[in-house]
C-alpha cells in the first residue's frame, strides 16, 4: 500500500482544509531524508517547496480554491529546469546552474497547486540507461539495492516506486521512463512526441525527446497527462492534444486486437522475462483479449539506427555548453578555443564525449549520407511497418526491456551492453508513437515491465487500454 | 568493419572542441569501432526510393508574430550564471592566439 492517496484525492482533501499542504511537503521530506542511501534525489528545493505550500494553506483557508493538484508534492528529474534551487541535469558542467526561468510543464503542474520538492538524480544529460553515467552517484534498485534502477529516469522511478512521493517527472529520449520503470516496479509513460511541450526541458535529441511521467498506476498518469498536455509557443514542435486524458473505468468497452511483437520475444531475451511475458498474454487472453503475433521486421535494425541519429542531435545540442554564458568554465586557458576545449573536456563525462564524437562523426562530410542520411531513411522504413501493423492490430505489446535490472557495474564498462538494454524501447521513439510500461510481475524477485504501444496522437485511448490491462494484471 | 584510428579521434575530438587526454583517446579509437561494427549492419538495408524522416509532427515552418517578446527582465539572471561578464555582456578570452 502506498503512504499516499490518489492524487486527486489529496487535491479534494487540500482544498476542503482536511489536509495541509505544509504537512504534505513535510512528509515527502521526510521520505526524502530517510530514503537518503538510494540516492535517487540530487537536491531538494525545501524552501521554496515549504513557501509555497504555506500560500496555498492560507489561501485556501481564505476561501480560494487551489487546483487539481493542490498540495500534491512531486520530484522532477534533474535536467527540467525549476525555481528554487540548481539544475544540473546530474552533469558536472551545469553544477551551480540556476535556471532563470522554469520548464513549461513545471509551470502547469505548480498552476494546478502541485509542488515540486526535489530534483531527481539521471544518468549525466539523460545519456544512459542505468543512473551509472550521473557525475552525482548511481542511483540504487529499489527492490534490490545491489542492482541499478534504470535509466535514464532512475532517480523519478526510484521516488515513486520507493514511495517518496506520488509521482515524478521524466524525459524520454530512447526508453528513459519506460525502462526505469520496469526495472524499478512502476508505471513509466512516453506520450507521442509533441503533446507535452519541451521547453525549459534540457535537450538531449530533439526529435525524439518527450516529457513522460512515472506513476503508481495509469489512471494518475491520464489524469497528470490531461493537466501536462497541450501546445505551447515556446515550444513549435508541440502539437495540438486530444480533448480529455482522463481514464474512465467503463470507458474501455470496444474490443480490441492486440498485436505481441514477435521480434521483441526473440534472440537475447532473458527467458525469465520471457516468461514473465507469456504469463501476462495468458492472462489478458483469458479476459477475453484477442492477442495475435506481428512481426516488425525493422525493429532489429533500429537500435543501429537510433545510435546515430541520437548522438548526431546530440552533438549538435550539447555545443552550446561552452563555458561562457553559464556552466564549468575552465581555469587557466588563455584563448577563447583553449576554454571551450578545456571547459567542455573537463566537464563532460566520459559518455557524453563518447556520444558527441559519434554524433560528431556521422554528421561529417564524407559520412553524412552513408551514416545519418541513411538512418533517416530506415526511420522512414520502420515507421511505414508501424503503420501497417496498425492496420491489423490495435495495440503491440511485448517486453518493455531484455532483462530485469542488472547488477551495478555489471555493464557500465561496455557502452555496447548498456545500448542493448534500449532495443525494445528506442524504436518507438524513431517513431513517434506513444507507449507505456506497466508491472506485469517478477522474473527472479525483480520486477518486470509489460510494454503497451499505440498510435499517434491516440494517448487516450492506449492509457484506457493499458488501465483495463493493469486491473487484469493485478 | 569501420576502422577508427587514433588519429580519427583526435580530428572529432578537435571538431567537437574537445579536450583528450592520450588514455581518453586510446579508449575512445576502441569503443566507438566497436560501436560502428554494430551500427554498420545498417549498410546493407536497401533503401532505395525512401525519403529520409528527420522529425515526427509533420509541422513545417513554424512561425510567431516578428515582435520583441518579454521585457528584457531575465537579463540579470542570465548574466548570474557566467563566469565573467562586463557592462551587461559576457566576457570571454581573447579570441585570436
Amino acid at each position: 500500500m502506498s503512504a499516499w492517496l490518489p492524487i486527486d484525492e489529496i487535491a479534494t482533501k487540500v482544498n476542503a482544509g482536511d489536509l495541509s499542504a505544509v504537512d504534505l511537503v513535510d512528509l515527502a521530506l521526510g521520505h526524502i531524508a530517510d530514503k537518503k542511501q538510494y540516492n535517487a534525489v540530487i537536491s531538494t528545493m525545501a524552501d521554496r517547496a515549504k513557501s509555497r505550500a504555506r500560500l496555498i494553506d492560507e489561501r485556501i483557508k481564505n476561501g480560494e480554491t487551489m487546483g487539481k493538484l493542490a498540495g500534491v508534492p512531486f520530484i522532477a528529474k534533474d535536467n527540467f529546469l525549476t525555481f528554487g534551487g540548481e539544475t544540473t541535469a546530474a552533469s558536472n558542467i551545469l553544477r551551480g546552474f540556476e535556471a532563470p526561468y522554469q520548464a513549461t510543464a513545471i509551470e502547469k503542474l505548480e498552476a494546478e497547486g502541485a509542488i515540486c520538492v526535489a530534483k531527481a538524480n539521471l544518468d549525466a544529460f539523460a545519456h544512459g540507461g542505468s543512473t551509472e553515467n550521473s557525475d552525482f552517484g548511481t542511483t540504487l534498485n529499489p527492490v534490490d539495492p545491489s542492482r541499478v534502477p534504470g535509466g535514464s529516469s532512475g532517480g523519478s522511478a526510484a521516488s515513486v516506486a520507493l514511495d517518496i512521493v506520488p509521482f515524478a517527472l521524466g524525459s524520454d529520449t530512447g526508453g528513459s521512463c519506460r525502462e526505469p520503470a520496469s526495472f524499478s516496479g512502476c508505471v513509466g509513460y512516453k506520450p507521442t512526441y509533441g503533446i507535452i511541450s519541451r521547453y525549459g526541458v534540457v535537450a538531449m535529441a530533439s526529435s525524439t525527446d518527450v516529457v513522460g511521467l512515472l506513476t503508481r498506476n495509469i489512471y494518475e498518469t491520464g489524469y497528470l497527462l490531461n493537466i501536462l498536455a497541450g501546445k505551447d509557443v515556446h515550444d513549435s514542435t508541440s502539437i495540438d492534444r486530444q480533448e480529455s486524458y482522463l481514464v474512465t473505468s467503463n470507458s474501455s468497452e470496444k474490443k480490441v486486437k492486440v498485436g505481441l511483437v514477435r521480434e521483441f520475444m526473440g534472440e537475447g531475451v532473458d527467458s525469465s522475462v520471457k516468461e514473465s511475458i507469456l504469463r501476462a498474454v495468458e492472462k489478458l487472453k483469458n479476459d477475453g483479449i484477442d492477442v495475435v503475433e506481428v512481426s516488425i521486421p525493422s525493429i532489429d535494425l533500429a537500435l543501429a539506427c537510433y545510435y546515430i541519429i541520437v548522438p548526431a542531435e546530440i552533438s549538435s545540442n550539447l555545443s552550446r555548453y561552452d563555458g561562457q554564458r553559464y556552466g564549468f568554465s575552465a581555469d587557466g586557458t588563455t584563448t577563447l578555443e583553449e576554454s571551450y576545449k578545456s571547459s567542455r573536456g573537463i566537464g563532460f563525462n566520459s559518455e557524453n564525449k563518447r556520444r558527441i564524437m559519434i554524433g560528431t562523426y556521422v554528421l561529417s562530410s564524407g559520412y553524412y549520407d552513408a551514416y545519418y542520411k541513411k538512418a533517416a531513411k530506415l526511420r522512414t522504413k520502420l515507421i511505414n511497418e508501424f503503420n501497417e501493423a496498425f492496420k491489423s492490430v490495435d495495440y503491440l505489446i511485448g517486453p518493455t526491456a531484455p532483462s530485469t535490472a542488472p547488477k551495478i557495474g555489471e555493464k557500465s564498462d561496455d557502452p555496447l551492453k548498456m545500448y542493448l538494454l534500449d532495443i525494445m524501447t528506442v524504436p518507438v521513439n524513431l517513431v513517434g508513437v506513444p507507449a507505456v510500461s506497466i508491472p506485469c510481475g517478477f522474473a527472479e524477485q525483480m520486477p518486470v515491465g509489460l510494454q503497451i504501444i499505440g498510435q499517434s496522437s491516440h494517448d487516450k485511448e492506449l492509457l484506457e487500454y493499458a488501465n483495463k490491462c493493469e486491473g487484469v494484471l493485478k | 568493419m569501420t576502422q577508427i584510428t587514433k588519429g580519427d579521434v583526435a580530428k572529432l575530438a578537435q571538431l567537437a572542441r574537445l579536450n583528450l587526454s592520450e588514455d581518453e583517446v586510446e579508449q575512445y579509437a576502441k569503443e566507438i569501432a566497436t560501436i560502428f561494427h554494430y551500427i554498420d549492419k545498417l549498410q546493407s538495408v536497401d533503401t532505395e526510393g525512401l525519403e529520409p524522416t528527420y522529425q515526427v509532427t509533420g509541422l513545417h515552418s513554424v512561425t510567431r508574430p516578428d515582435e520583441v517578446a518579454g521585457d528584457g527582465a531575465l537579463q540579470p539572471d542570465l548574466l548570474n550564471n557566467a563566469p565573467d561578464t562586463e557592462n551587461n555582456l559576457f566576457k570571454v578570452k581573447r579570441m585570436v592566439g
